[in-house]
């Protein structure tokens, strides 16, 4: 695989997009310098090559520290997921079980609740064997009542415990969204900062594999409004357990955004523990042309499609940006310092999606940088049909982000 | 005075004989006079003479008839409290009292703002229920809960500074009427919305249960919820008495039935008015008590936190009560019969206790006198010290949003978002 890459390095030189920066081309992993603007040093990379992109396995790439102020947390940046010491290989959904034991283990006060998380093990097996370790209370089976067992564990964040509550499917949160909006973001303001309410809310969300309309939503769209809340969302094995574990260790609410298309990856995660930080975004393939905006699912069909582009003679650089809110403006605001054009590839709505945010966060903070108007691919502004043929129209392809790269980098 | 209902005997256990089969609860049995007065229809039902009223569950101990117990007491010539209990429930009413008819000056001054809802009236629920809690136990109640914080404790200078919107206020301002909230005290809120404030409730009595039962510490915490007729008509009302009943959390749920919410009469609003019938519903004894009676409202609010503490589980407590006032300061009270008001104006709780504590001899005119001057004082040093207390300034508009304030997140110069001075400043971009 990696020799693509270095031929795709080579093969930059030929294209005609490279006639601005001709003079300083340079083969995708080494850092460089931007022509164009001088205002601004690009990152470097760590030299490593080895990405491969076998269809059953993934393996990422660990974000480098990019500038030397960065923010990274000492476990973020010293821990790759391709580190030489021994890790063991194991399924997303269980690289998430292991961070909830793990956490569950180090802190008495972690606790789960949720619909079937007990005795069923969770509806896709997050909290599978748990009940059977820490007990029914602590991996609490609660009645189907949303608002109530969400509110419950708000109040129980108040008084002390730690509760992570998973939604069956994050759709099932809109019923809880009078306790999410007015006292998950909010109680920790209107009591003057005297309550802390670290809750975790996790739950699989995103388009499946024709589930219908209503197990099919993008919950992040309709969340990211409500201040006092963090949103992230996990996409490979490494950064869900790392997320899990920061989310539980953080003194703030957070949702932790799963998918359930992506609970079987496998990939080799280190055995010693880490976090990944809350707020940072994660470099997934550094390149020249142009960045690529993506979160969860689609960050599979971004790397596909990249695969396509590297062979036609891009260079994108590819970021999951992880942290939907707030946004990491500076690993973000950095590649697009270099790259000067903008993709967002997402799964949520056209409408009030977090593509939309994001087009306007970085309209205002880096308009100076951009080459071209920033462009959003999202889902289509419909309720996911069920068949299976319409499904695949309402979400972004592959092809169609490879089309939409070509377009930009004219 | 007689209560609008007074169901004879409020008794528990009946065996359940084969309890696959689904037996409807006998209807109740009631004075023939009984009405709502000033509802627009009165409350008849059918006249069979089984009782079956607050049937807990198998397991639990009978819930014992709240009245027979008064009447039992008062027949043995014993009084239901003591000196001392006396003059601290007086006090605490009449703060209540006080203060609440301060915060109605204080408003049609401009010195407060928004929605601001009292609780005249009300006082012998909070003072009932409130005085058997320790420091510990929580609290949870709605926007009317100016009083349930200071009976719980928080000072009267600290509820005023925040209704004043002042630093000093229990909140530093940021929650107003009504958000209050004091974590010494364990005053889990003030809350808006109404019943969004029950699962809160019940997520502090699970962490009771928890810390008792997980954490192995001697946890015996209760939560005392307070909200309204109209919350139970709301879904969270039945969700959390299911989780409550299902998980023997230690809470009490108190219905403070004032049978209006804003105009909404419980009657129009309500299939079943008897709120207090729909805790057997769930497993748990339900309650109906006259809460314009302190000391009433006291015994089986004494009966209810004694189960709850020793892990019985919940009860439901419906008291009959109702506002002198309109529902909040913007309210006109136009649709509530002046007879009906005149008629619960006569049941004043204050005045009831005062007459109960000088015809017992526990205590004298001039006692209770000085209480009402010395609170009236106090209440008055609290609007002074508001008013002498400085606005929030800018810096506190980003604080507090975040307990990691991190969570503003990365800004594009690579750092947080909250070391840049400005955060402090409040003027930060965020």
């Amino acid at each position: 695989m990696s020799a693509i890459l270095q031929g795709a390095g080579a093969a930059t030189a030929l294209s005609p997009f490279n006639s601005i920066d001709s003079n300083k081309l340079v083969a995708p992993s080494r850092s460089s310098l931007s022509v164009r603007s001088k205002r601004y040093i690009v990152a470097g990379s760590d030299g490593t090559n080895n990405k491969t992109f076998a269809s059953s396995s993934l393996i990422a790439r660990r974000s480098d520290p990019l500038i030397p102020n960065a923010v990274a947390t000492k476990a973020d940046t010293a821990a790759s997921s391709t580190s030489s010491k021994s890790g063991h290989e194991l399924l997303l959904f269980e690289a998430l079980q292991e961070g909830l034991e793990e956490e569950m283990d180090r802190d008495p006060h972690v606790c789960v609740m949720g619909e079937d998380v007990g005795h069923y093990g969770g509806s896709y097996k997050v909290t599978k064997g748990l009940a059977d370790k820490f007990g029914d209370l602590r991996v609490l089976d609660t009645p189907i009542c949303e608002n109530a067992f969400t509110g419950m564990g708000i109040g129980a964040a108040m008084t002390g415990l730690r509760p992570v509550i998973e939604g069956m499917n994050m759709g099932f949160l809109l019923l809880a969204f009078n306790q999410i909006s007015n006292n998950c973001g909010m109680l920790h303001y209107t009591s003057g900062g005297q309550f802390t309410i670290p809750v975790v809310i996790r739950g699989p969300g995103g388009v499946g594999r024709q589930l219908g309309a209503e197990h099919s939503q993008r919950l992040e769209s309709y969340f990211q409004s409500i201040p006092g809340i963090q949103m992230v969302a996990c996409s490979t094995p490494y950064n869900a357990k790392g997320l899990m574990k920061a989310a539980i260790r953080s003194e703030n609410p957070v949702i932790l955004f799963e998918h359930v298309l992506l609970y079987n990856l496998k990939e080799s995660i280190p055995d010693e523990d880490y976090i990944c930080n809350l707020e940072e975004a994660e470099m997934v393939r550094p390149g020249e042309h142009i960045t690529i905006l993506t979160y969860s699912r689609m960050r599979y069909h971004v790397m596909q499609a990249a695969k396509t582009l590297v062979n036609k003679g891009y260079d994108p650089e590819v970021i999951d940006i992880r942290s939907l809110k707030p946004f990491d403006l500076h690993t973000i605001g950095n590649s697009v310092k270099k790259t000067h054009r903008v993709l967002i590839v997402e799964e949520c709505m056209r409408t009030g999606g977090i593509g939309a945010s994001l087009t306007a966060a970085i309209n205002e903070n880096f308009h100076d940088y951009l080459d071209a108007p920033v462009m959003c691919l999202s889902s289509q502004d419909v309720p996911t049909p069920y068949a299976g043929t319409l499904e695949e129209w309402t979400v972004v392809q592959p092809a169609q982000i490879v089309t939409a790269v070509e377009q930009l980098c004219q | 005075m007689a209560t609008a209902f007074a169901p004879t005997k409020l008794t528990a256990t009946l065996p359940l004989h084969g309890s696959q089969e689904n037996r409807l609860l006998p209807p109740i049995r009631l004075a023939p006079h009984s009405s709502f007065l000033g509802s627009t229809r009165s409350l008849t039902l059918p006249s069979s003479r089984r009782l079956n009223h607050a049937h807990a569950s198998r397991r639990s101990p009978p819930v014992v008839a709240v009245q027979e117990v008064v009447k039992e007491k008062k027949s043995t010539n014993s009084l239901l409290i003591t000196k001392e209990e006396g003059l601290v429930l007086y006090e605490d009413m009449i703060l209540g009292r006080s203060f609440e008819d301060m915060c109605a000056q204080m408003y049609y001054r401009g010195k407060m703002f928004g929605f601001v809802h009292l609780y005249n009236g009300q006082e012998a629920v909070s003072t009932g229920f409130i005085k058997l809690l320790t420091k510990s136990d929580s609290v949870v109640s709605t926007y009317r809960d100016h009083v349930h914080a200071l009976s719980k404790g928080v000072s009267a200078r600290a509820v005023m500074s925040e209704l004043f919107g002042k630093v000093t206020g229990c909140c530093r301002g940021q929650g107003g009427s009504m958000h209050m909230f004091s974590k010494e005290h364990n005053m889990l809120g003030g809350f808006a919305f109404i019943g969004e404030g029950i699962p809160v409730a019940t997520g502090a009595a699970f962490s009771s249960k928890y810390r008792r039962e997980v954490l192995k510490q001697n946890c015996e915490d209760v939560t005392v919820a307070f909200f309204g007729d109209g919350t139970c008509n709301n879904g969270q009302f039945y969700e959390c008495l299911n989780m409550a009943a299902l998980y023997k959390l230690p809470i009490i749920f108190v219905v403070e039935n004032n049978l209006w919410a804003i105009g909404m009469s419980h009657l129009r609003a309500t299939s079943d008015p008897e709120i207090w019938k729909k805790g057997p519903a769930f497993g748990m004894p339900g309650v109906h008590v006259d809460g314009m009676d302190v000391l009433k409202v006291r015994e089986v609010a004494k009966e209810a936190v004694t189960r709850a503490r020793r892990g019985e589980g919940p009860t439901l407590v419906e008291c009959e009560t109702y506002r002198f006032r309109g529902h909040s300061l913007a309210d006109p009270d136009e649709l509530r019969d002046a007879a009906e008001k005149a008629k619960y104006a006569a049941r004043d709780p204050i005045v009831a206790l005062k007459k109960y504590l000088i015809e017992n001899k526990l205590a004298k005119e001039a006692e209770l006198k000085s209480i009402e001057k010395k609170i009236d004082e106090l209440v008055e040093e609290a609007v002074e010290f508001a008013d002498a207390s400085p606005q929030p300034g800018r810096s506190q508009l980003l604080e507090n949003v975040f307990a990691d304030p991190k969570g503003f997140g990365i800004g594009p110069d690579g750092r947080y978002r909250c070391e840049d001075p400005k955060f402090t400043e409040g003027t930060a971009q965020v």
